[in-house]
Formats: structure tokens, C-alpha cells, sequence
């Protein structure tokens, strides 16, 4: 098993969203559990990922390799490192919860389970493809579900966000196909493979391809992440998706953006990287404040945690910049590092916290109240008490405050990122406040203050939105108590990649 | 002079097909009305037999035969295969469509043979006179097939249509012709690349623009390309199809052949032409697609915007991704296109309507023929993992590999302004309400041919392979 366990992890949803094709119309509940069944068992096999893999050894683990289009030398080449692993297995546990979640979805049930399975495949897909032409594949295989996802069970502007999420990333894809072209025709012997890349450095002695290629990649990437201008895609689709879809998007279609700066722009293109990080850096810092700004100012509760996801992805960015800015610099390995191993942090903490807070707003929007504004409500802590403590838990995790993921993540970024670029870190600082202030003032509007009768007769977590929501907040306590465990996988994988440029 | 047997044995598809086509007048003759669908099972039949001497002839070393007139290579091989295999998917679509909309059922599988023939004729011409017979004689059958619907008015718009453009660009291409022979004194294209260095700048250009009109009509390229929305429109779905497959495929045949022989041993820069023609007619394709209601219309200009795609290709037409990448694209194109085509006849027979408003739910009342079109749809907007996207790949490839990167900027910017028209038919048929619960029923022939478009849009882009080696072989032109 150990030799194809890469390959079980990431087509077992597709095999299973297959035989959920094949179910007859009208048995619901069979194709429902077989869902279920299938991503249970590939959480569990990504769990089980953590025996064979070996956290005190750089390079990739669990390597498979066989030719696919041997004449322009593309190989279906799969492996996993620290820095995928926690993401493989991040993505594995919110399609089981949000699968969970979405047990009540009736409206066309087979195409929505089918594609959520196919998504998990493609996402999994990226977090541990080698070949670049492969991994061009699952990025575009994670894109087209998430528009069907938006367009069929969205919100009211759906077809609206729906086509805009797919012009954006496209345009993005493309970008990145043709940076992907230009590395490969100037490697000697050209190759698709992105190890093979990394060790080349074919772009290394052609700064004007070079640049080209990194904004390029850029593009792409930042559309993703997505970083502030390219952003506004983000709201619309976040809003109108449906829960579910909304939890995805955030936890894990956001992090293959920050993934492909790390996995490619960053080891292929360091040079480049280099020359233009303080642009990076620059507009991280005003995704920060802008992010938690606009967070500020909405009224619709979706939106909010929509533009708090700006806000958290640019310090990822920070990080990422700052390492990049420090590139090939010894005397900076160490910020280069910490300020990685903050971004990736930051990555999975985001990933369940903004999982966690798209899954609360959906509990309240989509079977209770029916309206998002946070104005709506007030004093829901003595009607709600177990939503409650999960929502402020949760919204208490994505300010930073300690002992919870968040501050841990944002802590080493900062901590990192004060080494290379000091004074935009000092100004990325303030950002916290804004989103502190946000969310305090959210959570002010929403449980205190006097009941609005409205609400006076909702029910508090049933069973299943409980099963959604406890494991989230239970990994927000544990790693941020402890998070020692997450960061030696990711430290190892951070610490190579710095020392990996020079 | 003796002709040399080889020669005869070179041109055996050739014979065979005029052979096919005479037989089926005979075989027409004496079928009862009702039985005419007869006649297209003997075409399909003999069409395929046709494909054993043209896939024998994939790996034997390229030659001319006739004196220099007919080039027997890899290349032509390949587009005759295309042409054939077309023709081929295209009657087996059309026996139910035709059936009871016209009452000469089996004279329209005749033409399509002959059409066929002369297609295949051009994609081995080597020869102006031949060449211009060729086109000339692929276009009368067109403008028959085009407008074969006599009591439908938009069938007989689209025939004379196609033939006042048509005659008018052959016209201006047999002109074009006129000035390359008075410059070098030869019709034979081998020939003519011997001594047209000497030529003159101005007048090469003249006469190689001139030529292209017939060219770019034939591939609707832009500014020739006014024909094709009202043509495709008026005209059976199925020639539509046709015409946008394989009609195109030998266009691109000669055209290349020509640049590549001819031109190529000149000074005159003509990468730089073809490379700006490329650039509008994907611009000017797209963006007349966008607002299109109708689905023929909406893939007439998808065409433009591939054959322009096309020619980036032809711009980029060296080294070991930009020559397989124009084979590679036709081929995606072929499959993926006739698809798309296949399934606009089924909703067009059922439905009676070309409008795509009226593909509304599709995927709740046909999920099958809902899931190919978007399949198809996907592919000619190049996501992977499908065909249309490996062509692309490989053109965008040949093009950074030849220094076209602005080409290849265009052409992504291009590609992402087609996502939203094909992205369009998607959402009318997922996104959008049935208007009734009632399925849309396909006949089982034409379902077999979505079964073979479909799987090779699928196979060609996820194991490309055999395909990869398929276009090696047919890379070969014979050249100066």
C-alpha cells in the first residue's frame, strides 16, 4: 500500500463520486452515505500518511513516478513533504465535515455530492503533484466544480459569481501555463518536472524570462490567494457559494495559491522572488488593513468572514515575502525561516478557523434565521449557548488571541518577517487590531446586548452541525496550546526550502 | 511520358474514393426511396475501407507523384486520415437527421464522398492548377450541401451565400496564382521554390495575398470569414459540421504547404502576416461570439477563433512543438468540434430549435447528452484534462519555443474571452430551469458517433501518447 498510497489518496474521491454516479435517482440516503463513506476513508488514509512519512527527513516521501507522455518528457510523479502533508490532510478532514454538513442538501443530490468529490480529488491533486503538467491538470480540475458548486446551490447572484470566479482563476491558469512553457524550453534537458526545475535554475542567468515567469506564476497565484487588487472575485463567490462550497473555497482553494508560491515561485524562481518581493510585500500589507477594514464595515455576516479571509492570507504573504526578500542571505536564514514556518501555520490555521466560521454562518443563515446581517441579531448567547461558545471561540482564534491557532501563526510571522522588512511589519501589526476590533464588535452585536425576539425559539447545534463544528474548535485549542507537533513537520520542509536557495 | 506504377499505387485512396462515389450514383439509382439510408451504410462502409490504404501509407518515406504535381507525405497522409475519419462521423450522424427532411437522401451521401475526394485532393496538391481544380471542386459540392434544403429558406440563403463569397475569393486566389507563375514561369510548387528567389518583393507579396484570400476563405479566416455565421446557420447541421472540420482541415493543409514550400526559401517575412492575421482572427472571432443567441452561429464564430488559433500554429510551424502542434490541434478540433456539432443536431431535431435559451435543464432532461456538451464545450475552451486543452498546450508551446510570445499572450487572452461564450451553453444547460421534464432523445447512430467524439476528446487529452507519435510520423513535409 505504501507504494500507491498517493495515488489511493487522491483518486478515492473520484472513485467514489463515480460509484455515486452510478446510483439509481431517489436513493438519497445511499448515495449520501457512500459519500460519506468515501471521504471518511480517505481522511483516513491521509491520516495513516503520517506512519510511513518520516518528519526528520528533508526532501519528498512516499514518491511515486511513471511515465505519462514520455515524448515531451511528462511523468505522473507524485510526493509529499512538510509542507504538503498537513494541507493533504487539511483538505481530507473539511470535505468530511463539510459533507457532514451538507446532509440535508436534497436539491439535485447526486451532482453535488459527485462534485465535491471530484473537487477533493483535484485539490489533493495539487497539494502533491511534481509534474507541472500534472499538476496544471488538477489545478484546473479543482476549478470547474467549484463552478458548478456556485452556480447550482448558490445564493441569489449566483450565476453572476459563479462565472467571475471562473474568468478570474482562468485568467490566472493561463498566466501560469505559459510561465510553465517558459521554464520548460529553457531547461537543458527540458523537463516538466518541478524538482528537476528546482535543481536547474534554468531561468537563472535570464533575469528579463525570469521576471516574466514570476509574474506570470504571480498571477495565478495571487488571483488565488487572492491578494489585494485581485481580490474582488473573493466576496461574490464567498457570499453566493453555498455553505459548503463557502468552506472549501476558504479553507483549502485559497491555500493552493499561497502553496504554488511556496512549492514553485520560491524554489524555481528565487532571483526573481528577490527582486520583486517589496512589491509582494507591499500589497500583502494592504490586503492586511484593507482586509479588515472592509471586514469592518459589513453589515452581511458572510461578507465579513469573507474579508477577514484577505486580511489573514496577507499575512501569509508577509511571511512568504519577507523569506523571499531574504533570500540567499545566511544571515537571515533564520528570520527567512520562522517567517515561513509562520505562513504555513498561518495556512492551516486559516484553513480550519475560516472552515470553521463559514460552517458557523451557515448554521445560522441556511436552517434558523435566514438572514446574515449582523445587525439582525443580538444577545444570542442566552438562547444559543453551545453556537455561541463555538462562534466566539472561533472568531476569538482568527483575531490571534493566545493559546489559540491563530497567534501562534501570526506570531511567528511577524516574529519572522520584523527581520527582513521591519517597518512594514510594524504597520502589518495594526492590521491585528482592525481585525481584533472586527471581530470583538461583531461578537458584541451578535451574542451580547439584549435577545431579539425574532430569535427567541431557535434551537441551538443539532447532532450533525455539532459533529461539523466540534473537531474544528477542538485542532483550534489543541495547536494552539501545543503546537509543536504541526510545526516540526512544517519546519523541516521550510528550513530545506531556505537553505535550498542560494 | 510512362506513368510508373508507384504512382498509381500512391494515389490508391484517391482512386478508390472516386470509385466509392461512382458506385453509389449506380446504388442510388436502383434503392427504393424509403431504403436510401442503404446508400449512406455503403459510403460509411467504403469510407472506412479507404482508411486501410491511407494509415499504410503513415510511416513510408514521403515522394511525389505525377511528375512533381501530387505530394504522397506524412502530412498529407494525416489530413486525409482527418478528412476521411470526418466524413465518416459526420453520414453516420446524419442518416436520422435526413431522413424525411428531404427527399434526395442519398444524392447528399454522394456529395459528401465527392467533397470528401476533393478535400483529400487538396491536402496532396503540389501543383497551382491542381490546387485551384481542387478547391474549385470541393466548393461546387460545398455550395450544393450548404444550400440542399431547397424549400427552407435559410438553407438556400446559406447556399448562394457561400457561393457569391466563395466565387468571388476563389477568384481573387486564382489571380494571386496567375502572378506566382508570371514570376516564375511553373505552376508545380516544387518547382516555382527553385526559382521565385529572384522574385521580386512587391510582387511576391501581391501574389501570396492575393492567394490567401482562397485560403482564408476556406478556413474562415479573418477578413474572409463574413460567410461563415449566416452559412452554418442556414445550412444542415450536419454540413455545418462538416464544413467546420474538415473543410477547414484542408484548407490548412494547403495553406501550409504552400507557405512552406513556396515561401519559405524567400526573404519575404510572411511569419509576420500570418502571426498578425492569427492575432485578429481570434480577436475579432471571440468577441462576435460573445453576444451570439444561436448555438451554429455562436460555434461559426468559435471557428474563426480557432482557425485563428490554428494559425498561430501555422506562424510557429518549426521545431518539435510548433510543427506536431497544428496536427495536434486539428486533431482535438475534429473530435471535439464535430461533438459539439452532433449534439446541436440531436437538440436541433428534437427540439426544432438552434436557440441555445432552449437547451434550458438540459442536464435534467438528457444528462448524457448535457454531460458530452459540456465535455466538448470545455475541451474548446482548453480545460484539461481534455483534448482541446492539449492542442492548445502544444500551439502555446510552438509558439514560445519559435519567440511568438506575444502570439501566445494573445492567445491566452483570447482563450479566456471564449470561456465565457462556451461557458454560457453550460450554464443554460446546468445552471437553468427545465422548461419541460420531457428527455431529448438522440438516434442510436448518432449516438455512436458522440460515443467516438467524445471518447477521443477524452483519450487525446488524457493519454496523448500514441497521438504524440501518430503526429511525429506526419510532421514529415515534403519540402524544397
Amino acid at each position: 500500500m505504501e507504494r500507491y498510497v498517493l495515488t489511493i489518496t487522491v483518486f478515492l474521491p473520484l472513485l467514489g463520486g463515480l460509484i455515486v454516479l452510478l446510483i439509481p435517482r431517489g436513493n438519497d440516503r445511499v448515495m449520501k452515505q457512500v459519500a460519506l463513506i468515501t471521504a471518511a476513508l480517505t481522511f483516513l488514509v491521509s491520516v495513516w500518511l503520517l506512519w510511513p512519512f518520516d518528519i526528520g527527513r528533508q526532501g519528498m516521501q512516499l514518491e511515486e513516478r511513471y511515465l505519462w507522455i514520455p515524448g515531451i518528457g511528462i511523468n505522473y510523479h507524485l510526493g509529499l513533504d512538510g509542507l504538503s502533508l498537513p494541507l493533504v490532510i487539511l483538505t481530507t478532514l473539511l470535505t468530511l465535515l463539510s459533507i457532514v454538513y451538507s446532509w440535508r442538501i436534497d436539491m439535485r443530490l447526486k451532482e453535488y455530492l459527485f462534485l465535491f468529490l471530484l473537487l477533493e480529488t483535484g485539490m489533493l491533486g495539487v497539494f502533491v503533484s511534481l509534474d507541472f503538467f500534472l499538476f496544471y491538470v488538477f489545478w484546473e480540475v479543482s476549478l470547474v466544480p467549484m463552478y458548478f458548486l456556485i452556480g447550482i446551490w448558490g445564493g441569489p447572484r449566483r450565476e453572476y459569481a459563479a462565472i467571475k470566479f471562473f474568468l478570474y482563476t482562468l485568467i490566472g491558469s493561463l498566466a501560469m501555463l505559459l510561465a510553465i512553457l517558459v521554464l520548460y524550453f529553457n531547461a537543458e534537458p527540458r523537463t516538466f518536472g518541478m524538482l528537476e526545475l528546482i535543481r536547474q535554475q534554468p531561468l537563472a542567468r535570464l533575469p528579463a524570462l525570469a521576471g516574466l515567469a514570476f509574474w506570470g506564476f504571480f498571477l495565478a497565484f495571487a488571483i488565488k490567494v487572492p491578494m489585494w487588487p485581485f481580490h474582488t472575485w473573493l466576496p461574490d463567490a464567498h457570499v453566493e457559494a453555498p455553505t459548503a462550497g463557502s468552506v472549501i473555497l476558504a479553507a483549502i482553494l485559497l491555500k493552493m495559491g499561497t502553496y504554488g508560491f511556496l512549492r514553485i515561485s520560491l524554489p524555481m524562481l528565487p532571483e526573481a522572488f528577490k527582486q520583486y518581493a517589496p512589491i509582494v510585500a507591499v500589497l500583502a500589507l494592504i490586503g492586511i488593513v484593507y482586509g479588515a477594514l472592509v471586514a469592518m464595515a459589513q453589515p452581511d455576516l458572510k461578507k465579513l468572514v469573507a474579508y477577514s479571509s484577505v486580511n489573514h492570507m496577507g499575512y501569509v504573504m508577509l511571511g512568504i515575502a519577507a523569506a523571499a526578500a531574504a533570500a540567499g542571505d545566511a544571515a537571515k536564514a533564520t528570520s527567512a525561516t520562522i517567517a515561513l514556518n509562520g505562513a504555513v501555520f498561518e495556512m492551516i490555521a486559516h484553513g480550519i478557523i475560516t472552515g470553521a466560521l463559514f460552517l458557523i454562518v451557515g448554521v445560522i443563515y441556511d436552517y434558523r434565521a435566514h438572514t446574515r446581517g449582523v445587525d439582525d441579531f443580538g444577545g444570542l448567547w442566552a438562547r444559543l449557548p453551545t453556537y455561541s461558545g463555538i462562534t466566539i471561540l472561533a472568531m476569538l482564534a482568527s483575531l490571534g488571541l493566545p493559546a489559540l491557532m491563530g497567534f501562534v501563526a501570526e506570531f511567528l510571522v511577524f516574529v519572522g518577517s520584523f527581520g527582513v522588512f521591519p517597518e512594514l511589519t510594524v504597520v502589518a501589526v495594526f492590521g491585528v487590531l482592525f481585525s481584533a476590533a472586527m471581530f470583538l464588535w461583531t461578537i458584541q452585536r451578535i451574542f451580547l446586548g439584549p435577545l431579539n425576539e425574532r430569535w427567541a425559539k431557535l434551537p441551538d447545534l443539532d447532532l450533525r452541525e455539532a459533529i461539523a463544528l466540534v473537531p474544528l474548535a477542538a485542532v483550534m485549542i489543541v495547536f494552539g496550546v501545543y503546537p509543536r507537533p504541526l510545526l516540526d513537520v512544517i519546519n523541516i520542509a521550510m528550513s530545506s526550502l531556505v537553505s535550498g536557495i542560494k | 511520358m510512362p506513368i510508373p506504377p508507384e504512382d498509381l499505387w500512391a494515389l490508391a485512396p484517391e482512386f478508390w474514393l472516386t470509385g466509392l462515389g461512382l458506385l453509389l450514383i449506380l446504388l442510388d439509382l436502383f434503392t427504393d426511396r424509403s431504403r436510401k439510408g442503404i446508400v449512406g451504410w455503403i459510403a460509411i462502409a467504403g469510407l472506412l475501407l479507404s482508411l486501410l490504404p491511407i494509415l499504410a501509407m503513415l510511416g513510408q518515406p514521403a515522394r511525389t507523384a505525377f511528375f512533381n504535381t501530387y505530394a504522397v507525405d506524412g502530412f498529407a497522409v494525416f489530413f486525409k486520415a482527418i478528412i476521411v475519419g470526418s466524413t465518416i462521423l459526420v453520414i453516420l450522424a446524419a442518416t436520422d437527421y435526413f431522413r424525411g427532411q428531404t427527399s434526395y437522401e442519398g444524392e447528399l451521401y454522394i456529395l459528401l464522398v465527392f467533397t470528401a475526394l476533393g478535400l483529400v485532393l487538396m491536402a496532396g496538391s503540389a501543383d497551382l492548377i491542381l490546387l485551384a481544380l481542387a478547391i474549385e471542386f470541393v466548393s461546387l459540392t460545398s455550395y450544393v450541401l450548404a444550400g440542399y434544403f431547397k424549400t427552407d429558406a435559410k438553407s438556400t440563403e446559406a447556399g448562394i451565400k457561400y457561393f457569391l463569397f466563395g466565387a468571388g475569393a476563389t477568384a481573387v486566389m486564382i489571380y494571386g496564382f496567375s502572378i506566382l507563375y508570371g514570376l516564375t514561369g511553373e505552376t508545380g510548387l516544387y518547382a516555382i521554390a527553385e526559382r521565385i528567389r529572384t522574385a521580386p518583393q512587391p510582387a511576391l507579396v501581391v501574389g501570396l495575398s492575393l492567394s490567401l484570400a482562397g485560403f482564408g476563405f476556406k478556413i474562415s479566416m479573418v477578413p474572409f470569414h463574413q460567410w461563415t455565421p449566416d452559412v452554418y446557420e442556414g445550412a444542415p447541421t450536419p454540413i455545418a459540421a462538416y464544413l467546420s472540420v474538415a473543410s477547414k482541415a484542408a484548407g490548412f493543409a494547403a495553406l501550409v504547404r504552400l507557405l512552406l514550400v513556396t515561401f519559405a526559401p524567400t526573404g519575404f517575412d510572411w511569419v509576420t502576416l500570418i502571426a498578425g492575421l492569427a492575432a485578429v482572427s481570434m480577436t475579432v472571432g471571440n468577441l462576435l461570439a460573445l453576444p451570439q443567441g444561436n448555438i451554429k452561429r455562436m460555434l461559426a464564430y468559435s471557428s474563426i477563433s480557432h482557425a485563428g488559433f490554428l494559425l498561430i500554429a501555422v506562424a510557429a510551424f518549426r521545431g518539435d512543438f510548433g510543427t506536431p502542434g497544428l496536427l495536434m490541434y486539428i486533431l482535438a478540433y475534429t473530435f471535439t468540434n464535430l461533438g459539439a456539432f452532433f449534439v446541436a443536431m440531436a437538440v436541433g431535431q428534437r427540439l426544432g430549435s438552434d436557440v441555445i435559451a432552449d437547451y434550458a435543464g438540459l442536464a435534467q432532461r438528457s444528462p448524457w447528452l448535457a454531460l458530452l456538451m459540456l465535455f466538448f464545450m470545455l475541451s474548446l475552451t482548453g480545460i484539461p484534462p481534455l483534448a482541446g486543452f492539449f492542442g492548445k498546450f502544444y500551439i502555446l508551446g510552438g509558439a514560445i519555443n519559435n519567440g511568438l510570445l506575444w502570439l501566445a499572450i494573445v492567445g491566452i487572452v483570447n482563450s479566456v474571452i471564449s470561456l465565457y461564450y462556451y461557458v454560457n451553453v453550460i450554464r443554460v444547460m446546468y445552471l437553468l430551469p427545465a422548461t419541460s421534464p420531457e428527455p431529448v432523445r438522440e438516434p442510436p447512430a448518432l449516438r455512436v458517433a458522440l460515443g467516438i467524439t467524445a471518447l477521443g476528446t477524452l483519450i487525446v487529452g488524457l493519454f496523448p501518447q500514441p497521438f504524440i507519435n501518430l503526429v511525429g510520423t506526419a510532421t514529415l513535409l515534403l519540402r524544397f
